[in-house]
Order: structure tokens, then C-alpha cells, then sequence
């Protein structure tokens, strides 16, 4: 059994409470920093531990948390990004949702650092249910004192709310979060200025995902040098998985980074294997926007090695053979599954996602989805797999915002391991049109 | 019909105001839409934003703006009970289009449309973060999750014997 | 004051000065095209990535490439930065693709289009556009709308600039419209249909770079190519009173703002003087605009003529007529009178 930092006393009775959940050790964080340490402490052992941004990006979050712009007199923010909403993660909301005070733990220890007095967590308007279970949270923290004016005596006050969104996967991009939360459209922002020095309301901001935030309260309580030793290299502490598709345990998994690929799919500690005794065909390891990967390639790395659940080993190889964690959002595929059908599902979401912004991504993403709607249904053509490849090598990397990639990586990916698959339904179009 | 929130929904208005710094009401609109939505049938008509906008202190036009660009924000008026099947990679995966064909047959709709009682509409919409609970539909707040063409029958029936308006928000008013 | 080489050239701007606005210090060939981006209109730009360039080194102190094409209308300049702009195979490239992008779902109705002749797509997919379209699906429509009596909104057309919004943000106290619902299903629209109706409103038209907001007391008057552009004036309390009056024989047809030879107005002008004053003896007219826009109204007829160009580009024609080369490939506009004939 792997170390659990954030879902350790995930099946207490009660653990949503206040109550319970300081029984279990809760909340010693924020004593911790408040009483022991001056802000930039927490800031130095979040660094000394290595954590990288839980949203998708990997970004180190003590550098993130460094960059943020100390000379403005202005104030500063922290939001949480809780607008999970790629496709294959769903970590965040199981985490808020069974263990609420771990985000609002982490909330004040993480604001305590960065200075900041009032704080959001953005949160996605689906999941409105679990929005009322933070707000509940939130009030018993201000009841106990761990909110409002003079938290524990010190001279630290903080301010903590809750903002949900109204359905928009393009509001998990941070600049599009920060016009959603002023009351705007979701509208990517242009970068410079980035957020660290003009993020809400123009103020010095850092945005961090839900799990990052929640990872703070083991980090400061064991220590930045501590938490580093957990996990493989350059990918320390643990990691929320999400594991959804063809397996027999759907859920979420805490791993200690470094579990290897195939016993993280095959053992019962994880996803217990593919489901109805069939074989794997495909993953998506970091959630809609990663590249997929046959199961040679996912199971072991070009060079042969095994491949393991850690940045840099999924990434290894590169696109051409590799894949990213992303935000741990692990889908599996059994060997019936379509990978073209399971494309054309993520082209509708892009193309559905896509704020409209820019034009490659607004026009292409549409574009992608009816290329791949006449794979499924029967009538595409020999030069349309061209077509799509080229559809998506001119979204990539030309838009403002990384949707545009994670639009045209799923795409590329596909078609550059299983391109006979898109041939066998030009083949089946053409026996179709025979008929 | 004048239109204006009932008083527990003003209140709660105004105490979301309060949580974004002077000046900066426009921050509420959001949360602002979905009191609406909930207060007026479950969608937000032109008279609707026209009030959120006045209350808010903001032009009309910021108001279509932002209420057309979020999914959740219904501009047309829709059926008692929105039923909202996920349709993206792990709930197709698991088998959301034989749930959404059931829904179809069984209520004899397609996707988009009301039932002529005006009970059920029928949207299929893209991932809400359900993919371990898959196949899963969202019907206001609630997440029904694992489903099966049974569980299906019965969540109809329930929700016809209940015979309520579906609300993201409905617990937050009454909070 | 920075220092940087734009293709090659170099050129010195106050720091803070963007990529686009060196390179158009420097001018000619190397100034990449700008269909969203306006000088004089704060915030546009970065939306339609027609300007995107290569940034081969950052600075002098960071001489990393940037990792990606950058948007060169909103990207500052650093001292010692190399930039490619028509240099990079990649940048021609991107650039395609982004017109590509820019008119799979667009009419392609030039010959019944009012800005035909002086639209930046025109030009741009006349530059960086394929022959034939790959789009093979039903493109987007809209239904025409009149918003007000003085301004038609052709939403099919737009390519989603935001322009005009900024010029309803900025020039005018109401803004009625703005840019509805997302995606591909973006609009511009008044939500209700509803007038847009101040002093300023007139100037959507001129920085809407494509045919999607034109000018109602001009529409289907002419072709702008037969309409003759003069400077003129006249004392306005509302604005400059500065103007271009498109002319035919001693006809007002159309009032526009002076465009700049990147097709930007720096001095927006008033309604009165826009829709009000169609008559000659209003104004006090300075002289023949000259256009420097690469568009082809430029070739007008009583600007001095070059007769080499002149005999190589009925040369041109010939090929065309017979047959050997497509429109295209040119890399003028060439359109004929047939055009008027077309239109519908």
C-alpha cells in the first residue's frame, strides 16, 4: 500500500465535519504556519517539495507561488481552480466533496503565504452540490476561527468564498477563470500581462488547481524535504488518479508517483484490471487532451522500460511515443472500444468548448468534429485522415490559449498509433456506399 | 407580471454582492444568472437579464453576453425537470448513448425537445466530472450516476410523483 | 529603446512598442498582416493570429526562442530580439492556415459584397489563400439584420474581430451589442433586435475589416474601385470633420474616416458627417486621397500611371482569359467589370 497524504481518512464517519476532521489532525497546518513561520517559510518548503501544479500543466508550484508580484500595493488573490472539467477527472470534486476542510485547510496555509486577505475557489457550476458542501465547511471554519478577522489570535485575516461557474470547460484555463470570476464571458486572456502581476481585478494573483492546494497542508506539516522523498525524481509526493473506462474499479486513487503503469491498471490495490475479462487496447493518462497510447506504448517506453506513473516517464518519448500525466485523468479503452468512435467524442467536446475566440481553434475544432462524424457514420473518405491531420497541425500551437493543443493532440495522437482504424472505416465507408 | 426576486432571493443576492469588493458587483453575475434561473421557470428571459442587469448595475448587453455563453444558462424555457445525459469518452465508454436512445424512446423526445406535458427536456451534454460513476445524468443538483436503463425508469417515475421544478441552485435559496 | 531585427532589417522603438507596430516603422513587405488588431482602439488585437510570428531570439540578456509563434500585435519587443515574419517557412505556413480557418465558413459573396475591393480577407486570402476549399460541410449562416437604419449587419461575413465592440466600448457611452453565445456560434448581435444608435456608431463600419457591418446609404451604390476618394472637410462640432468622400462624377456616395496605409481610422468621425451631408457643397474638398493600401481601389484611374506595371498586368489578364493560370496565382487584384454584373 502506497503512502496517502491527502485521502488517508478518506472513510472516517464524518469526515466532512469540522469536528472530525480536526479529531483526525486537520487544520494543525494553518496553526503551524500561522503561529511558527513567516510567509515566505511556507513558501520555501513548498518549494523544497517539489510539488507541481495538480491541474495539468506540472508547473512547480513554489515558483509559481514566487513570481507573484510583492512590490504592487495593490492586493493579492489566491483562486483555487476547482473547474475541473476535462474529460476523464474527476478527483477535485471526489476530494471537495468527501473531505471539504482539506481544500479550506489548504486555502489558508496557501493564502497565509502569498499575502493574500481574500481568497475564491472557482468552482464549476455543475457541480453546484458540492459548492454547498464548501460553503457549509467555510461557515464551521469562521465558527472554530480558522476564517475572518485574527485567525488563532495572529495577526492574520483571511476572507473565503466560493464562486461557481455556469458550465464552461474553457474557465479552467486560468485567464478565462479570472474573467469568469469578474462576471465575464470566459474569454481567454492575452499573456503578458500573466496573473502573478495582473490577475483579478488587475491585482497580483495565483491561480492554483484543487489538489495543489490541498497538498500543501501534508507539505507544511511534514516538511518541503520530507515530501520530496516520496515519488521518483522530478515527480514528488503523491497523486490523485482518476481511473474511469473499461476497468473493474473505476475511482480515485491516491498513488505515490513512481506506480508503475501496469500494476496501477492490472493490481486490485488500483483499477483491478479491464473489465469482462477482456484485453487493453488504449489509455488516456492525463485526462481528454493527452495523447493516447497503445498498450505497448503505455505499458513500457519505446526503449522497452516500464513505463511508470510520473511526469517524466509518461512523457518519455516524447509525443512521437510518449504521453503527459496531465491531471490524471486515466481512461481506459478494452479491445472493443473504438478509438476513432472515442475521438469523435472528444472532437465534439473541443469543438463545444471552444470559446470562439481566436479563429484556428474556433473555426478548426468544428471543423475536426465533422471531419470525424463522417468516420462514424460511414462515409468518410481516404483523404479526410489527411485532411484531419493537417486540420489539427495548423489549431496547434497558433491559439491564444492551450485549448487549441488539447483540441489537436487527442486528433494527432490517434491517428499517428492507430491510423489503420481511421483506414478501416474509409474501408467500411466505401463497402457502405457499394451497398 | 413584474419582475422581482422574492425576498429570500434578494437576500441571498445581495449577500453574494457582498462577497466581491466595492465596485466590483459585476462579479456576481454568475451566481446572479442562476438565482434567476431558478426563481423564473428555469431559464432566463430577456425581462430576466434586464432586472439581473439592473440589479447589478450593468448594461443589458453584458448580461446576454455572459448568460449565452455558459451551457448551464437556459435562454428558451424548458420542461419541469432538464435532464442533462453526459455523452464525452468514459460515459460513452460505459454506454451513455443507450441511455440517451432509452430516454428518447421512453419519453418520446428527441434530444433538445420537452415532453408535451412539459414535464422532462432532454439535453445530452458534455463531461461533468462522472467518469468513475459512468453512464451518469444530471437533473439540477443532483448527480444520478452509475445508471442503467432501469435505474432510468425509476428516476422518471420519481421525479414525475415529485412533480418539481429541477434547480441547480434550490438548496442555496432555501440556505 | 529597444533594438530588434525584424526579417532580417533593423529597427530601434521605444521599449513597450509591440512587434507589428516596429515592423510597420519599418514598413513595406515584412509588415505582417493585422485583421483584429486597431491602433487606435485600446485592447484589440491577439484574436484572428492572422499577424503571428517567429521569435527566433527573445533578447540580448535571454536569447531563447519563444516556444511558439507569438501574436505579433500584442507581443512587446526586447532589445536584441530577432524576429521572422516572411522568412519563416513556419510563419507562411501558420498564416495559411489561419486564413484557411478564416474562410471555411466564410460566404466567399465578394461579388455581391460592398467591402469587395478594400476587405483585408480579400486581400489576405488573395496572398495566403488556397484556390480551392477543403471545407466540404454546410457553412454557418445568419440572417441579415438592420441595426439601425444607417448600419447592416451581416453576421455570416464576420470574422469575429471584436472591432466594432471596442469601438461601442470606447467612442459611444451605451453599448447595445456585443458578442453572443461561443464557439463557432459566436456572434455579433444586439441580442434584441435593437437600433445601435449614437454620434459614433458609424465608425463599426470603418474598422470592420470584412463586409459584415457596411454602410446602409451606400450599399449596392458602387463598386468602391468606380468611386473616386477625395479628401475633404468641414467644421463639426462633434468631431474632427475630417473625411474621405467617395465620389461619382460630382456625387457624394459614401463618407468614410481617413484610413491610414494599414487601413486604420486615427480620427474617428461623427454620424452627422458620415450619413448627413452626401452633398458636395457640405465639404470643403482638399484633393484625391491616395491610397496606399494594396487593395484595389489604389488603382485608380487618375492617380499617375505606371505604364510598365500597366503592360505587365495586361499581360496578366491576357494569361488569365485564356485560360493558362488561375485568379489566383496572381498576386494583384484584378477583378474586371464583370463584377458589377454579378451583382445581386
Amino acid at each position: 500500500m502506497g503512502r496517502k497524504l491527502l485521502l488517508e481518512h478518506i472513510n472516517e464517519p464524518g469526515i466532512q465535519t469540522f469536528e472530525v476532521y480536526r479529531k483526525k489532525g486537520g487544520y494543525a497546518s494553518v496553526e503551524k504556519a500561522l503561529k511558527t513561520m513567516k510567509p515566505d517559510d511556507v513558501t520555501e518548503e513548498v518549494k523544497k517539495s517539489g510539488l507541481r501544479g495538480r491541474g495539468g500543466a506540472g508547473f512547480p508550484t513554489g515558483m509559481k507561488w514566487s513570481f507573484i508580484d510583492k512590490k504592487s500595493e495593490k492586493p493579492r488573490y489566491l483562486v483555487c481552480n476547482a473547474d475541473e472539467s476535462e474529460p476523464g477527472t474527476f478527483k477535485d470534486r471526489y476530494l471537495m466533496e468527501k473531505i471539504p476542510h482539506a481544500l479550506i485547510e489548504g486555502m489558508i496555509t496557501s493564502s497565509y503565504a502569498l499575502g493574500a486577505k481574500t481568497s475564491y475557489i472557482y468552482i464549476r457550476g455543475e457541480y453546484m452540490y458540492v459548492a454547498m458542501i464548501l460553503e457549509k465547511a467555510i461557515e464551521e471554519a469562521y465558527a472554530k476561527g480558522f476564517l475572518g478577522k485574527n485567525i488563532l489570535g495572529t495577526d492574520y485575516s483571511l476572507d473565503l468564498y466560493v464562486h461557481a461557474g455556469a458550465g464552461a470547460y474553457i474557465c479552467g484555463e486560468e485567464t478565462a477563470l479570472l474573467e469568469s470570476l469578474e462576471g465575464k464571458r470566459g474569454n481567454p486572456r492575452l499573456k503578458p500581462p500573466f496573473p502573478a502581476v495582473a490577475g483579478l481585478y488587475a491585482c497580483p494573483t495565483v491561480v492554483n488547481n484543487v489538489e495543489t492546494i490541498a497538498a500543501v497542508v501534508p507539505i507544511v506539516n511534514m516538511g518541503g524535504d520530507e515530501y520530496s522523498k516520496i515519488g521518483v525524481g522530478k515527480s514528488t509526493g503523491t497523486k490523485l488518479i482518476s481511473a474511469s473506462g473499461h476497468i473493474n474499479k473505476p475511482g480515485v486513487y491516491e498513488i505515490e508517483l513512481g506506480v508503475p503503469v501496469e500494476e496501477f491498471i492490472y493490481s486490485e490495490e488500483y483499477c483491478g484490471g479491464i473489465w469482462k475479462g477482456r484485453k487493453l487496447k488504449a489509455v488516456i493518462a492525463g485526462g481528454s487532451s493527452v495523447p493516447i497510447l497503445p498498450t505497448d506504448l503505455i505499458l513500457k517506453t519505446a526503449k522497452g522500460e516500464p513505463r511508470l506513473m510520473t511526469y517524466e516517464s509518461l512523457a518519455d518519448g516524447g509525443f512521437a511515443t510518449g504521453t503527459m500525466l496531465g491531471s490524471g485523468g486515466f481512461i481506459v479503452l478494452d479491445e472493443t472500444a473504438s478509438v476513432v468512435e472515442n475521438l469523435y467524442t472528444f472532437a465534439r467536446f473541443y469543438h463545444h468548448e471552444s470559446c470562439g475566440q481566436c479563429s484556428p481553434c474556433r473555426e478548426g475544432t468544428g471543423w475536426m468534429e465533422k471531419i470525424l462524424h463522417r468516420f462514424r457514420d460511414g462515409h468518410a473518405k481516404k483523404e479526410d485522415i489527411d485532411l484531419l491531420w493537417d486540420v489539427q497541425r495548423k489549431i496547434e500551437g497558433n491559439t491564444i490559449c492551450p485549448l487549441g493543443d488539447a483540441a489537436a493532440w487527442p486528433v494527432a495522437s490517434a491517428i499517428r498509433h492507430f491510423r489503420k482504424e481511421f483506414e478501416e472505416a474509409v474501408m467500411n465507408s466505401l463497402e457502405l456506399a457499394h451497398v | 407580471m413584474e419582475i422581482k426576486f422574492s425576498e429570500t432571493a434578494l437576500a441571498k443576492a445581495n449577500q453574494i454582492i457582498g462577497r466581491y469588493p466595492q465596485g466590483k458587483q459585476k462579479s456576481a453575475m454568475l451566481t446572479m444568472l442562476h438565482l434567476a434561473q431558478s426563481e423564473f421557470d428555469g431559464w432566463l428571459s430577456t425581462e430576466v437579464m434586464d432586472y439581473v442587469a439592473s440589479l447589478l448595475s450593468v448594461k443589458p448587453i453584458e448580461v446576454y453576453e455572459v448568460a449565452t455563453f455558459y451551457s448551464m444558462y437556459n435562454t428558451k424555457p424548458v420542461g419541469k425537470c432538464l435532464l442533462e445525459v453526459c455523452q464525452t469518452s468514459s460515459c460513452w465508454l460505459r454506454g451513455s448513448n443507450e441511455i440517451v436512445d432509452h430516454l428518447k424512446k421512453k419519453l418520446n423526445i428527441e434530444v433538445g425537445e420537452t415532453t408535451a406535458d412539459g414535464m422532462f427536456t432532454l439535453k445530452t451534454v458534455e463531461c461533468l466530472g462522472s467518469c468513475g460513476t459512468a453512464p451518469m445524468l444530471q437533473c439540477g443538483a443532483d448527480f444520478h450516476e452509475n445508471l442503467t436503463i432501469d435505474k432510468v425508469d425509476e428516476l422518471l417515475d420519481k421525479l414525475r410523483t415529485k412533480n418539481e421544478r429541477s434547480s441547480y441552485l434550490k438548496s442555496l435559496v432555501n440556505s | 529603446m529597444a533594438k530588434l531585427t525584424i526579417d532580417g532589417i533593423e529597427v530601434e522603438v521605444p521599449d513597450g512598442t509591440t512587434i507589428l507596430n516596429a515592423a510597420r516603422q519599418i514598413g513595406g513587405k515584412i509588415v505582417p498582416p493585422a485583421m483584429c488588431y486597431y491602433s487606435s482602439l485600446k485592447e484589440t488585437g491577439g484574436k484572428c493570429r492572422v499577424c503571428l510570428v517567429k521569435v527566433a531570439q527573445g533578447s540580448a540578456k535571454d536569447p531563447r526562442p519563444m516556444p511558439k509563434l507569438v501574436a505579433s500585435c500584442r507581443t512587446p519587443v526586447a532589445d536584441g530580439m530577432v524576429v521572422q515574419n516572411i522568412t519563416s517557412p513556419d510563419v507562411l505556413e501558420a498564416r495559411k492556415g489561419v486564413v484557411e480557418m478564416l474562410l471555411i465558413n466564410h460566404p466567399l459573396d465578394c461579388p455581391i459584397c460592398d467591402q469587395a475591393g478594400e476587405c483585408d480577407l480579400q486581400n489576405l486570402s488573395y496572398e495566403h489563400g488556397l484556390s480551392t476549399s477543403r471545407y466540404e460541410f454546410e457553412r454557418r449562416t445568419f440572417e441579415k439584420i438592420d441595426i439601425g437604419d444607417k448600419i447592416k449587419l451581416h453576421m455570416t461575413r464576420c470574422i469575429l474581430c471584436y472591432r466594432c465592440v471596442f469601438v461601442a466600448n470606447q467612442l459611444t457611452k451605451e453599448r447595445v451589442h456585443g458578442v453572443l453565445d461561443r464557439g463557432d456560434r459566436a456572434e455579433i448581435s444586439t441580442y434584441i433586435q435593437k437600433a445601435v444608435d449614437n454620434d459614433f456608431s458609424g465608425n463599426m463600419i470603418d474598422v470592420c475589416p470584412v463586409g459584415a457591418l457596411t454602410d446602409r446609404t451606400f450599399r449596392f451604390k458602387s463598386r468602391v474601385w468606380f468611386t473616386k476618394p477625395m479628401d475633404a472637410h468641414r467644421n463639426c462640432s462633434k468631431c474632427s470633420g475630417k473625411v474621405v468622400l467617395w465620389m461619382k462624377g460630382d456625387d457624394v456616395l459614401r463618407v468614410t474616416g481617413r484610413k491610414d496605409q494599414h487601413g486604420e481610422v486615427k480620427e474617428f468621425i461623427c454620424n452627422e458627417c458620415r450619413f448627413e451631408h452626401k452633398n458636395i457643397n457640405d465639404w470643403t474638398v482638399e484633393g484625391p486621397r491616395h491610397i496606399d493600401h494594396h487593395s484595389v481601389i489604389s488603382q485608380n484611374h487618375y492617380e499617375k500611371i505606371d505604364l510598365i506595371k500597366l503592360k505587365k498586368e495586361v499581360e496578366r489578364q491576357l494569361e488569365f482569359q485564356s485560360g493558362k493560370k488561375h485568379l489566383t496565382e496572381g498576386n494583384g487584384l484584378t477583378q474586371t467589370d464583370n463584377h458589377e454584373n454579378n451583382q445581386g
